[in-house]
């Protein structure tokens, strides 16, 4: 399921939206994904607390939309773009690529409920493409 | 088919019940009373015929479905979008049984309509997504974990009977 040159645009043009609270969303996401999916907090057991809203937790959340931030400069080839970030879940962080899913899903309900406006389906398919995308690109280096 | 939802996965045996806290009640039946089932069930009914379009396959007989202002627009969607939250009130009244409440529409979505059970939970995404963003940040983790569980025994419920 390719990114249309539609889906680029609509991509693109709800980021100008949202990416200037990318680090609210990062916050949001990964708290409500520990909470919902608690199987989730296996892969944070290094750090003191794994519990929404946290230090720890608003730090990951920023560097992830920081790779989603990427991935959208990236959007023309996000297997070339995000090659490193691949090779580095590959093999440093070991994240089972099913957990990716997951996370996309946090994300979207997050968007949903800060920018129920701007969120529309339209907004939703391209942005669920993308994502799906991201991390498809992400599970490429791991076998 | 490619696995899109991540809607958690529950096998409800039939001797094993499904465990509500109070939170999880309370929350569902919050939920319920609040939305408007003539708003959220069209939108979420569109919302999964714009997202996932192959879901476009069991409602041929519903007319224009050609692009998203028309899956909006398309009276027919509204109706069954309504449709299907009175269903799913069936289940919110009755949470302690929902996989006998739902024995028979099991039995309709399988043999009569033929749906792929597959696609119970691509609806329940876009549900989630409609409630979230009316309740906007009232729609907490903890409240996106109850409203989850809720529909995924809801989906089991709805495979149950196939085979």
């Amino acid at each position: 399921m390719s990114l249309s040159e539609k889906d680029k645009a609509a991509v693109k043009a709800l980021w100008s939206k949202i990416g200037k609270s990318s680090d609210a969303i990062g916050n949001d996401a990964l708290s409500r994904m520990i909470v919902v999916y608690p199987q989730t907090k296996t892969y944070f057991s290094h750090w003191p607390e794994v519990t929404p809203g946290s230090p720890h937790i608003k730090a990951h959340g920023k560097k992830v939309m920081g790779g989603i931030a990427l991935a959208v400069t990236k959007i023309d080839d996000l297997k070339t773009g995000l090659s490193e970030l691949s090779e580095q879940h590959a093999y440093k962080l070991r994240v089972d690529p099913a957990n990716f899913k997951t996370l996309n899903h946090c994300i979207l309900v997050v968007i949903s409920t800060m920018f129920p406006k701007e969120f529309t389906p339209e907004a939703h398919v391209s942005l669920d493409k993308f994502l799906s995308g991201v991390a498809l690109a992400l599970a490429d280096r791991y076998r | 088919m490619p696995e899109n939802s991540v809607s958690a996965d529950l096998q409800t045996e039939s001797d094993k019940m499904v465990e509500w806290t109070d939170f999880e009640r309370n929350t569902i039946q919050d939920i319920f009373s609040r939305i408007e089932y003539d708003v959220v069930g069209p939108a979420a009914l569109a919302r999964c015929l714009v997202v996932y379009p192959w879901t476009q396959r069991y409602f041929g007989g519903f007319g224009n479905l050609y692009n998203a202002a028309a899956i909006k627009g398309n009276p027919m969607v509204s109706k069954h979008g309504t449709t299907i939250l009175n269903g799913l009130e069936r289940a919110v009244k009755n949470m302690d049984d929902i996989t006998n409440t739902y024995a028979e529409l099991s039995v309709l979505h399988s043999e009569k309509l033929h749906v792929d059970p597959d696609n119970f939970k691509l609806l329940a995404d876009c549900l989630t997504i409609v409630v979230a963003a009316q309740l906007g940040n009232e729609f907490t983790g903890e409240v996106q974990a109850a409203f989850q569980k809720f529909l995924a025994v809801v989906v089991s419920a709805l495979g149950r009977q196939y085979r």
